[in-house]
Formats: C-alpha cells, sequence, structure tokens
C-alpha cells in the first residue's frame, strides 16, 4: 500500500484551495410532450419507438416486427411479451447465450432527451443478456419517463451490480465517419413504450 | 467630445499607413477628437505568443507609460487589443493606470458599437464582401457569438458593416475558422499555415466574394500574400477603409 | 522531429490532408447541432468546470471516499504510481488467474502506460476490441485520435489491411462489411477471452461504482463473459456524486460526436456474480500536474476530442503529427508538462485561435494554457536559440521609438529597391508560398505628421 499512500500524500500537496461543489440544480430541459419527445429520440439514436396502450398490445406489435418472426431463440424478461424459447435462468454460462436472437427486457425508466433507457440488469439472471443477442426489445411504462438525465440521475439508485443507460442499437463510425448500425452488441434495438 | 488615443499596431504602422488614415477618418466622422502618440512601437504581441515574456514586459511597460493619460484606447486590430487587455496582467498588472488601460482599449468597431453606439454607418460599398473574423477578435474580445457557443447570436463588425449602402456581405461556409496567420505561427508552421490561408480563400470564392474583409491587417496580410502569389483577382481589406466609405 | 517538420510531411499530399480535414470538420458540424439541441449547454459547461475545479481541490478525499465505497461494494482497488507499476499489476491479476487473451476496450491510460506490448512480452494476448482501435491494432500503429483512433485510414486501406490479417475478401471496401467481418472476428474473441479490460470515463467517490461509456457495447461484451474484469483510471476520473453524472453526460457525447447520449452507458457497482472487478487507480505524472496552478485546469479534461475536431491544425495535420500520444490542443497542454524537452514543439503546433476553449464541455482555458506553456519552454530555455535572440534584438529595437522609426524605414527602403529574387530569399518561410506586402513610402506616423501635424 505504499503506492497509496504516496499518490494520496502527492495529491494532497497537490490540491488547490478549496471551492465549493456547485451542485446540478437549475440544469435541464422540459419537453410538453414527453412520450412524443422520448420516442423521436429514440429514433434519432437509431432505436425504433413503438407506442402501445398496455402489454397485451406490446406482445401483438413485437411479434409482427421481423426481428421477432424471423428469430429462433428468443428469450423474455417481460412476462406476456414476445414467444420465448427459452429461459435464460436454466443457462449456466453466459457463453451459451451467443447466438440467441432476441431479448425482451423491462426498463426502470426512459430519458426524453436522448431515447436512453435505464436498465437494471442485477435483476437478470444474465448481466450478458442486453448485449450478447442480435436483437433487443425493450419495454418502457410511459410513466417512467422523464425528462432528462438529471432526472434520470434523481430517479435511480446505486445498488451493488450492473445497471446501464441504453440509447438504441450498438453502433460505430470508425470507418471514416460512416454510421454502421451492430457493431458489437444489437444489431436493432425496438422501445415498446406501454401506456402513452 | 471624447478623445481617443489611437494605437497603430506596428506592422500597420510600416505596411499598411492607409488603413491607419482610415481608422482616423472613421473616428473623426463619429466626432471623436483622435491623438496619436508617437512614442508608441508595439503592444509587445509576438513576443507574448512566442513565450517571451522577459522580451515582451518592457514593451508593455513602455505601452501603458504612453496611453495610461487617455480616456479611450482605439487600434484597428482585435488581436492587438486583445493583448492589451487580456494578457497584460501578467506583464504589468498592478502598475499604475493598468486596470483603467484594460478597460478603456478598445479595437475600432467595438469602440463605434459599444461607446459610441453607432446603429448605421454612413457610406456606400457596392462590393459583394466575404466577412473575415479574425479569431483573437472574435473569441477574445467577443465581437460575435462564435460558431462553437450556444448563445444569441450577434455581430458587432457584421453589424456596422451590414449598414453601409450597397454592400452585399457574404458567408463562408466555416464561419469562424483560422486563417493560419498566428504570429509566428506563420512561419513556425509555414505548411500547416499556408494551407489554411488557402482553404480560407477558397471558402470565400466559393460564396461569390470580391473582397474579403476583415478586423485585423495581420490575417489579411497573410491571405493577401497568397492570395497575390497564386494570381487571384479577389482582394482584402480592412473594415476601417469600408467603414471610412472608402468604396 | 518536431511538429511542424512531421505536419509538413502530412500536408504535402494536399487531397488527403483536405480529406482528413473534412472528415473531422463533419464531426464538429454534428458536434454544434448536438450543442445547440441543448438550451443550457453553457450553464452546463460552467457547472462541469466548476464541479472539476471542486473535485480537485478536494481530490484525495474523494479519492478515498470512492476507494472506500468500492470496495464496500465488491471490487478490490489498486494504486499505480506509474504506468510500470501499472502494467505489473495487471500482469499479476492476469498471471495468477492463469488467463491468455484480454479484450480491452478502448482506454487511452493504458495506451499511454504502454500495457499492450508489456501483456505481450509476457505471451497474454492482447485484443482492442473498439473497431477503431482493433483497426489500428492490427495495422501496428497508435491510435489518431482519441475517440476516432483509425480517422486517418481510408475504407480502401482498411481493406486491405483486414484482407491480410483477419481474412475478408480482397476489395472489401464497404465500411458496413467490414464492420460486419469485424463483428465475427471480435466475437469469437470475446467468447474466447479469459479477461476483460476497460478504462473508466468516471469514477463515482459517493457510491464507489464506475462509469464506462461506449458506442459499439464492446466494454458490455467484454465484461460479461469472462471471470475478471479489470478497470484502469487516472486519479482525475473521479467525480463528487453520481448526480454529477447528469451534468457530464449531457455533454460528453455531444461533445464527442453530437450524439445525445452514447448508446452504452454502463454503471459497474462491484463485480458481477461469480466474477471479480479490480480498479487500477493511476498517478503517472497527474498529481505532479495537479500541483501547477497554471496548468491543473487540463487535468479536467473527459476526453471527448472536441478540441481535436476544432482545432484547424490537427484536422490538416494528423494525429501522429504531435510528438505524444494524446493529439491536438489538449495532448499539446498536456505532454509539455510530463516532458517538456521532447514535447517542446507542441505548445507551438497551434495558431492560438480559440476554438478549442470555446468547444471544450468542461471549459479547459486550452489556447491560454498553450500560451502559458510557450512561457514555459522558453523559461526552460527550451526555444531554439535564434527565435530566442530574435525576440531579443526586436525587443531592444522596439524600446527606442527613434530606433524602430528608422529601422522601419530602412527595411522598406530595402524591400523596395532589392531585386524580387532578394526579398523573396529574404522573407524564408513566410515566402515560400506568399507575398510580402508591397511597401509603401511612408509610414502611418509619416503621413499622420505630413498630412496632420503636430498637434
Amino acid at each position: 500500500m505504499a503506492s497509496r499512500d504516496d499518490i494520496l500524500g502527492a495529491v494532497r500537496r497537490a490540491q488547490p484551495p478549496a471551492t465549493a461543489h456547485p451542485g446540478v440544480a437549475g440544469l435541464g430541459n422540459r419537453f410538453p410532450d414527453l412520450p412524443a419527445k422520448f420516442a423521436e429520440m429514440v429514433a434519432v439514436v437509431g432505436g425504433t419507438c413503438l407506442r402501445v396502450p398496455d402489454l397485451a398490445a406490446a406482445d401483438r406489435a413485437l411479434r409482427e416486427l421481423p426481428v421477432h418472426r424471423e428469430a429462433k431463440r428468443i428469450a423474455s424478461m417481460v412476462p406476456g411479451v414476445g414467444a420465448a424459447t427459452f429461459d435464460p435462468v436454466a443457462v449456466a454460462d453466459p457463453h451459451e447465450l451467443a447466438g440467441m436472437d432476441l431479448c425482451v427486457l423491462a426498463a426502470e425508466l426512459g430519458v426524453a432527451e436522448n431515447g436512453a433507457v435505464w436498465l437494471d440488469v442485477r435483476k437478470l439472471p444474465h448481466q450478458a443478456l442486453f448485449v450478447i443477442p442480435e436483437h433487443v426489445a425493450v419495454v418502457v411504462q410511459a410513466s417512467t419517463l422523464v425528462h432528462d438525465m438529471h432526472q434520470a440521475y434523481a430517479a435511480i439508485s446505486h445498488a451493488p451490480g450492473f445497471a446501464l443507460f441504453l440509447s438504441g442499437p450498438s453502433k460505430t463510425a470508425d470507418i471514416e465517419q460512416a454510421l454502421v448500425i451492430g457493431a458489437h452488441g444489437a444489431r436493432s434495438c425496438t422501445v415498446l413504450l406501454v401506456g402513452a | 467630445m471624447i478623445t481617443v488615443g489611437l494605437f497603430i499596431p506596428c506592422y500597420v504602422d510600416q505596411f499598411f499607413p492607409h488603413v491607419g488614415m482610415a481608422t482616423v477618418r472613421v473616428l473623426e466622422r463619429h466626432g471623436v477628437r483622435v491623438e496619436f502618440p508617437e512614442e508608441q512601437t508595439c503592444c509587445g504581441q509576438p513576443m507574448a505568443n512566442s513565450g517571451c515574456a522577459d522580451e515582451a514586459r518592457p514593451l508593455a511597460e513602455k505601452f501603458l507609460r504612453v496611453f495610461r493619460g487617455y480616456d479611450y484606447v482605439v487600434a484597428p486590430s482585435g488581436s492587438c487589443v486583445s493583448m492589451v487587455r487580456n494578457h497584460y496582467d501578467g506583464l504589468v498588472g498592478g502598475r499604475t493606470g493598468h486596470e483603467h488601460l484594460k478597460a478603456h482599449t478598445y479595437e475600432l468597431c467595438e469602440f463605434l458599437h459599444d461607446v459610441l453606439h453607432v446603429e448605421k454607418v454612413e457610406g456606400r460599398f457596392p462590393h459583394r464582401v466575404g466577412l473575415h473574423r479574425s479569431c483573437h477578435g472574435l473569441r477574445e474580445l467577443r465581437l460575435g457569438a462564435g460558431s462553437e457557443r450556444n448563445v444569441p447570436g450577434f455581430d458587432k463588425v457584421k453589424k456596422l458593416l451590414s449598414s453601409l449602402e450597397g454592400i452585399t456581405l457574404l458567408e463562408p461556409s466555416r464561419a469562424d475558422e483560422c486563417c493560419g496567420f498566428g504570429g509566428t505561427f506563420a512561419v513556425n508552421e509555414e505548411a500547416v499555415s499556408c494551407m489554411m490561408g488557402k482553404d480560407r480563400i477558397a471558402d470565400h470564392e466559393q460564396q461569390g466574394a470580391e473582397i474579403i474583409a476583415g478586423i485585423d491587417m495581420s490575417c489579411l496580410m497573410h491571405m493577401d500574400g497568397l492570395i497575390r502569389r497564386a494570381g487571384k483577382p479577389i482582394r482584402v481589406r480592412h473594415v476601417a477603409e469600408l467603414l471610412a466609405g472608402e468604396g | 522531429m518536431g511538429h511542424a517538420e512531421s505536419a509538413a510531411l502530412f500536408v504535402r499530399d494536399d487531397a488527403r490532408a483536405h480529406w482528413h480535414d473534412q472528415a473531422l470538420w463533419f464531426v464538429r458540424q454534428k458536434r454544434d447541432a448536438g450543442a445547440r439541441s441543448v438550451p443550457d449547454w453553457e450553464a452546463l459547461r460552467e457547472r462541469a468546470e466548476a464541479i472539476k475545479a471542486h473535485t480537485q481541490s478536494r481530490l484525495a478525499e474523494y479519492l478515498e471516499e470512492f476507494e472506500r465505497n468500492a470496495t464496500r461494494m465488491g471490487a478490490v482497488v489498486h494504486w499505480a504510481k506509474d504506468g510500470e507499476e501499472h502494467n505489473r499489476i495487471v500482469h499479476g491479476l492476469l498471471q495468477a488467474r492463469g488467463a491468455k487473451l484480454l479484450v480491452k476496450s478502448k482506454s487511452m491510460l493504458t495506451e499511454e502506460c504502454r500495457l499492450n506490448p508489456y501483456l505481450e512480452a509476457r505471451g497474454i494476448e492482447v485484443v482492442d476490441t473498439d473497431l477503431g482501435e482493433r483497426i489500428v491494432q492490427l495495422n501496428h500503429q497508435p491510435p489518431s485520435h482519441i475517440v476516432m483512433p483509425a480517422i486517418h485510414m481510408k475504407r480502401e486501406e482498411i481493406g486491405v489491411l483486414f484482407h491480410g490479417t483477419i481474412g475478408t475478401q480482397a476489395g472489401l471496401t464497404d465500411p458496413k462489411a467490414l464492420t460486419e467481418a469485424a463483428r465475427q472476428h471480435l466475437r469469437q474473441k470475446f467468447l474466447g477471452a479469459t479477461a476483460g479490460m476497460t478504462g473508466v470515463n468516471f469514477a463515482i467517490a459517493e457510491t464507489g461504482g464506475i462509469v464506462v461509456v461506449t458506442n459499439e457495447g464492446n466494454a458490455d461484451m467484454g465484461t460479461s463473459l469472462p471471470p475478471i474484469h479489470i478497470a484502469s483510471m487516472g486519479i482525475e476520473k473521479v467525480i463528487p456524486r453520481a448526480e454529477d453524472l447528469g451534468v457530464f453526460l449531457r455533454l460528453l457525447a455531444r461533445s464527442a460526436t453530437g450524439q445525445p447520449v452514447s448508446s452504452y452507458t454502463s454503471h459497474f457497482h462491484g463485480p458481477r456474480k461469480g466474477s471479480e472487478l479490480h480498479v487500477v487507480v493511476v498517478d503517472n505524472g497527474r498529481s505532479a500536474l495537479l500541483r501547477e496552478a497554471g496548468f491543473r485546469r487540463a487535468l479536467a479534461c473527459i476526453r471527448c476530442g472536441a478540441c481535436l475536431n476544432t482545432c484547424p491544425v490537427y484536422r490538416r495535420s494528423g494525429g501522429y503529427s504531435y510528438t505524444w500520444l494524446i493529439p491536438g490542443p489538449i495532448g499539446s497542454t498536456l505532454a509539455p508538462g510530463r516532458d517538456a524537452v521532447a514535447h517542446a514543439s507542441l505548445p507551438f503546433a497551434s495558431s492560438l485561435c480559440g476554438s478549442c476553449t470555446d468547444v471544450c464541455p468542461v471549459r479547459i482555458d486550452l489556447h491560454h494554457q498553450l500560451l502559458a506553456w510557450r512561457g514555459e519552454i522558453v523559461a526552460r530555455g527550451l526555444l531554439p536559440a535564434g527565435k530566442r535572440w530574435g525576440m531579443r534584438l526586436a525587443s531592444w529595437l522596439l524600446r527606442f521609438t527613434w530606433l524602430y522609426a528608422l529601422a522601419g524605414k530602412a527595411a522598406r527602403l530595402a524591400l523596395r529597391v532589392l531585386p524580387p529574387a532578394w526579398t523573396r530569399a529574404l522573407s524564408g518561410a513566410w515566402g515560400r508560398q506568399r507575398e510580402l506586402p508591397v511597401v509603401p513610402p511612408e509610414s502611418f506616423r509619416e503621413t499622420y505628421r505630413r498630412t496632420r501635424g503636430q498637434p
């Protein structure tokens, strides 16, 4: 731990005089039509947003999509949405998830300013379930929508484990700035916005 | 009647006397008494921008001595004014008159706009003019909003120029990219500097400008050097010449 | 070779230099649109700057708080004074677990520490998984940009590279097809990896979590499968509270690429079930920079790359013209603090246009820092003697008005009477592509005195 103490000592000696933390109050963006803005931004980030009245409608809408129709291995973390072909709880090694076509996930909240959804991966049997499938579908309740990231952080807690903001499908522009969807993670991200 | 101490940057004094004279005429036309203190030489910017504070300091001291008696100091240069306003603290900070000098040294358009509150400049300039926004005027004096920032748009130089009769102001596609002069950068980094300058010129040409106008002869001298070497028809003019009604 | 010489070589290929300039200007434009979509953009920048300044003023405390909470969450925190110690720690962790294949998501810190060659020399295969980083890794190059590592390469060149390294068909140049090939190639690496490594965008003192941001999902793939996740972070990555992320994340992606947020903003609080999380906290010169009142603001950098994209010099000289790993304005302010002799040319690789300062999401006064570094370079005697003496001479001459006026007159006379070939030769670097000004017979002061007289 010599290095630890050396580093902290050096930092302590180097620190500038104290300045106050300014807080994060008074920042943010407000949108007149929250679900509309959210749906718009999901599209901007390369996803598809379907607005449905309830879970049954979400299920119907999803089943009509090619990502579901053409899928062979489907898991659903949202009871009643999507025709699951297997239960990932029964999968011991996450490597076996490779090649799965679709995973249906439930989001804790959605952010209108950037189309991101907060996924609490602690609730999933495998961390890889949001990134390893070829496609993902995310169910978001309209009642959980927030305007911006400040509101989002005010609403989420940070218990041990993994969680993330997912905004659209995996993408890259590393070759000549040409946008390509589906770099390593999901090739598509369908957001089912329920109740709006 | 307001009296200003006229600050003519050294290279304008030596190479572009007509820009200095145009500045005098613009100020006098707007009811200002102009005094040119002949003791002045250089603000010290070339030294300061090269990191040579010891060489810049005596020049800053001289500048302060020459100009500290004036209510206002005005110069036809954004870059040299920024030197006095933003970079003298480390050279003559705390000296008598420094704070006053810092607060009362203005670039010409800024002086017309902020102090004299000029809304309209009488004169005619029936030409297609591309506006070159010199960096230090833009980003250190904030003569305009700048393309980087998300603030309400404004442009003091453009506002004054656009009030001239017959003028057609043209925006380059990159509104305020640097021309590549950059003081000693122009020779230290000659290759990049000239590429930047050529790109600026080409942008103005593409908009159909006959003239590139700017507030700093340094940028214009650099672009003019490239233009004349390439034998292009486009010309450079200092904004003071336009505001003096020298069509 | 200093920046000017390398840049001149880059500029020599005019078409390519313009292609590079345009590619990055396109990113700058996307950034502008992103910034304009946020009404409180400037307030956000000010807040981000203030949070970073506050954090610096209590950095040791926040690092300890982070360590405490990260440990509570089940992570193991290591401390490394320099790159060598960092590499030793990482290698020790891998060796003890018999890990032979490490998948790494983008981390400029591991580049800075030169981790890859260190591990490779010890028999561990390191695979960079960010597409751009994989490209430059296969091409045996460092990144030329901190966000878009392969921005200097054309699709045709990547096609040839992939054909020779991962076996794509000859002549393949479509970015979509090349990306797909990389996906398949790297998917096998992800599935075979025995360890995953990431950088850290933010470490939250209050919660002990780390946040890693990617668009590709490579950090997520790389940490969801192997039994160990090692995350390397510089000491400056810590922020006080989770709510501060709202400020930084609203700025980061918009500044980097114009996106409203990156695709994956992953929050790791402790390890995945049945796996390990190790966080290596690295100093490597950062505390020394923190000591420098004039230069510490550069430590606030969140590595968005916006200052590179807007820099008219970077765009026209490419990442490899800089003598340090991090190019562009931020690199040129950080590098001389590490080695002023090796990087003496970098503070001068700028026209001081100030665009970098205005795009910086945390409001680092980059062009003022570059100017201040020039002063340091001179103070340490690292400016070439000729330039220094030139400035001394000019300064001395300009102290005496009569001497200045006389010298000006003489110079103007000389320029008027000397043959053009001579003046062109005398004008040196100025005259290579530029004419000198047309010399007037009178200076302003002469004209003024003649026409106005003495007051």
